[in-house]
């Protein structure tokens, strides 16, 4: 550490720029040397649905917030202390985010009058100029000439030198906060390990970068930020989408089955495709299919056969998978449906994240189909939770919801990631040739209502299913109506009484007893937490728990909520788990709603549980 | 696990029927093509547990319930990606879909022509019979145009399917068409189709006595069919007529139908079912037959193909990767950098 460094407990840093400008790269590459460095972080990428919006516009902005801190946190901060801008639209996008007092660092080229009129200033206004970032900390450094300097007689040409700037700026704020080089130095060297040239451009100019905050007299103190105090254990980093695929690789691996997925290219979901695809070493077959149906298809087919089978997707895909999701809840076969949510309705906002769509998951579909719903808290937490819906699809003989959205599915944290000895068993039970001179009844059930998996190849056990109802244990084609009215609620209740086998719901923090619970689930977890934390730090009567099984809801969640006056529900949605809620336990809840696109502030939230505690 | 094949080889077609009542109309052609099938099976030489037939919705799709195997009957048009997911999956068995006219070329279009593209190994038997009969009779995208039906009292605006000329279209590796009033042919091309590695259609000519009988009247009926239509075997000249008297000329691109008497049938067009560019133009008499100097129907096997399949290249694909040895789920779970904290 540096003798005049400022040591915090905690920094954020929000890196913005035109889409192209390869801020989400430079943002990635902070977090893992920053995660490698023992802090504890939190991250939220923010980007356009434009692969390439026009360049220098607002709507092209790209934006990486990171978190990172000596204590542990659970959000990725709701402000920032450091607004690092390649442009003019950059600035005017995110201004609002920084601190007051908070220090910008911007690339003078990105401000020139092309920037300036993209972004929408006022002729002749130049907000670096014009005295208006006053309250703030501003330093400038004229990116493109420094690069330009730097690679200078290195061959490369305008284009692929412009390309280096971010590894520029990348090695000043390494700088700033006494990162060490070495992990960007060796993800350049693989990245670009066929072009040599390429290489050395970029890593000349991280030096270069890192080199100008040593070399000029900056008037910006470099800042430490010490390790985290963090539960002891060996970590990595790890983002949301990844933990859902590699859930996914240990719950075959430990049922020993094979993997295969169904899915067609979606955002927020398709990272969790080009991970499963890399892991054929494991046995996982990966199927991009011709559209979403299919998708969902070829993974009932998969099923049928004994395979683990997944589809994954989000809304809109969901919407289109829906028929089939009938389909097979119908068969009881199992399978996991992954859906990563994103802002609805119709295409909606698809970079965006948005808790959409739990009614969709719980109800969305003709007849009486229910369908167990998992949901996961933090991108690390993706892991358990679709390992858990792996463990019920096949433990139960039943699809499963699996929600994850899109902030924790590209939000990254750091992970205290188990051994494969940690995990759960996953026990499939196949049918085999019943004794002679006994049918076979593939519709026959045991404790938990589950069904056997009777898979093609068993001698003895040829049998037919299908999407029309089925009489009871034989399955055989039924439009008897008592054996319709029992077939239904046979299926209701072999989904309920999943709640047999979760854990119940606990309370995350604060009172058992009180005055107000706050009640949220998944993604929002973070931010209650922080709030919750606050609120009772000043002496709130305030608790908090997050639901992860949202169909059926853990034994004992209606009597959990009578322990207190009164439930809060913050959903980033227009009220959907508050519904539910109501329905089934009667109990004064309100929602708190946010439908922007992005996560809840703590702030925001502290505000609202003082208004009631 | 599996019956042996020497068992299988003492399988007969009742060893194949289920115990299930057959809910088709008494007079349907899907009766005959079940038998068929039914027939055929046990001279596959297949233990009946690793057959597996897939349907989607339709009069057809209720197939499945009727034969004494694996069975699937799914939802409307999917019955393909069902398949799909299977073979993948489960290479080791024997697939059949079955489909109708509805299911495979309207609301299942997409999936039947991405299945055929991608040559997965299994067996489709497309049961055309121009009409929506399980709800009673609205016109279907192989109906002739102007079909007047009870979605179309005016008759019917579109331009129907030539499903062969599609799948030609979707580079299919197996194209052949039978008819249900043919036991004989639609045997010999089941067992082709069985035989063949990669997607094999068969289209059926199936007679919907209730919303659309006599459909395929012409082709099926003594009076008529040996004119009418145009039985292809390879190598063989193409001859048709009552007296084997006329043949069709390939003239550059162009078949003409020619009498016997003026041409020699070693001048006429030989069938060449691995003959893409001329498959093209055989799978295109799709003439109205009450044209004047239409060409006859051509049934049999157009084209064939060998071509990798899917889910051989699927396996492979794993099997390339397994080779670096056993995988090693703590090394996943761990990723790449991790540091510790004391």
């Amino acid at each position: 550490m540096e003798k005049d460094s400022l040591v915090v407990p905690d920094a954020t840093i929000l890196f913005a720029g035109d889409s192209g400008d390869g801020m989400q790269l430079t943002g990635s590459q902070f977090t893992t040397t920053t995660a490698l460095f023992g802090n504890d972080v939190s991250t939220f990428p923010n980007f356009p649905a434009e692969i390439r919006a026009p360049q220098g516009t607002l709507a092209g902005v790209s934006g990486f917030q990171i978190r990172f801190s000596s204590e542990q946190i659970y959000t990725s901060g709701d402000h920032c202390d450091m607004l690092v801008v390649m442009n003019a639209a950059a600035l005017k996008a995110n201004l609002k985010q920084l601190k007051a007092g908070g220090t910008i660092i911007a690339n003078t080229e990105g401000f020139d009058a092309k920037n300036l009129r993209l972004a929408k200033y006022p002729d002749g206004v130049n907000p670096l100029e014009d005295g208006s970032l006053e309250g703030y900390r501003l330093l400038t450094i004229d990116v493109t000439r420094l690069t330009k300097a730097t690679l200078e007689g290195s061959g490369l040409g305008t284009k692929e030198i412009d390309r280096t700037k971010n590894m520029f700026v990348l090695g000043f704020i390494y700088w700033i906060y006494n990162r060490p080089l070495d992990n960007t130095i060796k993800f350049i060297e693989q990245k670009f390990a066929k072009r040599p040239e390429i290489v050395e451009a970029n890593l000349k100019a991280l030096k270069a970068g890192y080199h100008y905050g040593d070399t000029t007299e900056t008037m910006i103190p470099r800042v430490q930020v010490e390790k985290a105090k963090i539960e002891p254990g060996i970590y990595r980093n790890i983002n949301g989408n990844p933990a859902t695929a590699i859930g996914l690789v240990a719950a075959a691996k430990k049922s020993g089955l094979k993997l295969f997925l169904g899915s067609y290219p979606i955002t927020p979901a398709s990272d969790i495709l080009h991970e499963l695809s890399k892991y054929k070493n494991f046995g996982v077959g990966t199927f991009q299919a011709e559209d979403e149906i299919a998708a969902i298809c070829s993974a009932i087919g998969a099923s049928f056969g004994g395979a683990l089978a997944v589809t994954t997707s989000s809304g809109p895909g969901i919407a289109l998978k829906t028929e089939a999701i009938g389909l097979a809840l119908m068969l009881e076969l199992p399978l996991v449906i992954i859906n990563v949510q994103r802002g609805g309705p119709s295409t909606g906002l698809p970079t965006k994240t948005e808790q959409s769509d739990l009614l969709q998951a719980v109800y969305g579909r003709n007849g009486e189909a229910p369908v167990p719903v998992i949901s996961a808290n933090t991108p690390s937490d993706c892991f358990y939770a679709v390992y858990e819906a792996c463990k019920i699809a096949v433990e139960h003989s039943t699809p499963v919801f699996f929600l994850s959205d899109g902030y924790i599915a590209n939000g990254a944290e750091p992970w205290r990631f188990p051994k494969e000895a940690d995990l759960k068993p996953i026990a499939p039970v196949f049918a085999e040739k019943p004794a002679e001179g006994e049918k076979f009844l593939p519709y026959k059930r045991d404790e938990k209502l589950a069904r056997k998996w009777a898979i093609p190849g068993t001698a003895g056990i040829e049998h037919r299913i299908g999407g029309i109802e089925k009489e009871h244990e034989t399955g055989n084609i039924s439009y008897d109506p008592e054996n319709h009215e029992f077939m239904v609620k046979l299926r209701a209740e072999k989904v309920a009484r999943i709640a047999d086998y979760i854990p119940l719901q606990e309370i995350d923090n604060g009172p058992a007893k009180g005055k107000l619970l706050v009640l949220g689930w998944g993604s929002t977890y973070g931010s209650i937490k922080t709030a919750v934390k606050s609120a009772l730090a000043q002496g709130y009567s305030v608790a908090h728990a997050q639901v992860r099984y949202l169909n059926p809801f853990p034994k004992n969640l209606g009597e959990l909520l009578h322990n207190y006056d009164y439930v809060l529900v913050p959903e980033m949605n227009n009220g959907q788990l508050v519904r539910m809620i109501r329905d089934q336990y009667l109990v004064p809840a309100e929602g708190f709603n946010k439908i922007k696109g992005v996560p809840f502030t703590a702030d925001e939230l502290f505000t609202k549980i003082k208004s009631l505690a | 696990m599996s019956t042996s094949i020497q068992e299988a080889g003492k399988l007969s077609a009742k060893d194949f029927a289920s115990e299930q009542d057959i809910r088709w109309c008494p007079g349907c052609g899907d009766y005959s093509i079940l038998k068929q099938v039914q027939t055929v099976m046990p001279e596959l030489g297949l233990p009946k547990e690793d057959i597996v037939f897939i349907s989607g919705i339709g009069c057809s799709s209720r197939f499945p319930y009727y034969m004494d195997t694996f069975g699937m009957h799914s939802i409307h048009g999917r019955a393909t990606a069902i398949a799909s997911g299977l073979k993948a999956t489960r290479p080791d068995l024997s697939v059949w879909i079955i489909t109708g006219d509805g299911d495979s070329m309207s609301i299942g279009g997409n999936h039947f022509i991405h299945l055929l593209r991608r040559n997965f190994d299994v067996n489709v038997l497309l049961f055309n019979n121009e009409i929506y009969g399980l709800t009673k009779g609205q016109y279907s995208p192989t109906s002739e145009l102007g079909k007047v039906t009870k979605s179309t009292p005016y008759g019917s605006l579109d331009h129907p399917f030539n499903p062969m000329a599609l799948a030609m279209g979707a580079d299919g590796t197996f194209v052949a068409r039978s008819m249900d009033r043919d036991p004989v042919h639609l045997r010999t091309i089941l067992k082709r189709a069985h035989a063949h590695k990669g997607t094999s259609l068969v289209e059926i000519y199936q007679n919907c006595n209730v919303f659309n009988d006599g459909a395929f009247e012409v082709f099926t009926e003594k009076s008529s069919k040996a004119n009418e239509t145009l039985f292809i075997e390879n190598g063989q000249p193409l001859i048709f007529g009552a007296e084997k008297d006329k043949g069709i000329l390939l003239d550059g691109f162009t078949p003409r139908v020619v009498s016997l008497s003026d041409v020699s049938a070693n001048d006429l067009w030989i069938h060449n079912e691995q003959d893409r560019l001329k498959a093209n133009i055989l799978v295109r008499f799709f003439d109205d037959p009450r044209i004047e100097g239409h060409f006859p129907r051509p049934f049999g096997l157009f084209y064939v193909e060998d071509r990798f399949t899917y889910n051989e290249a699927f396996v492979a694909q794993i099997e390339q990767a397994q080779l670096k040895g056993e995988p090693d789920l703590n090394k996943l779970l761990s990723g790449g950098s991790v540091w510790v904290v004391e």
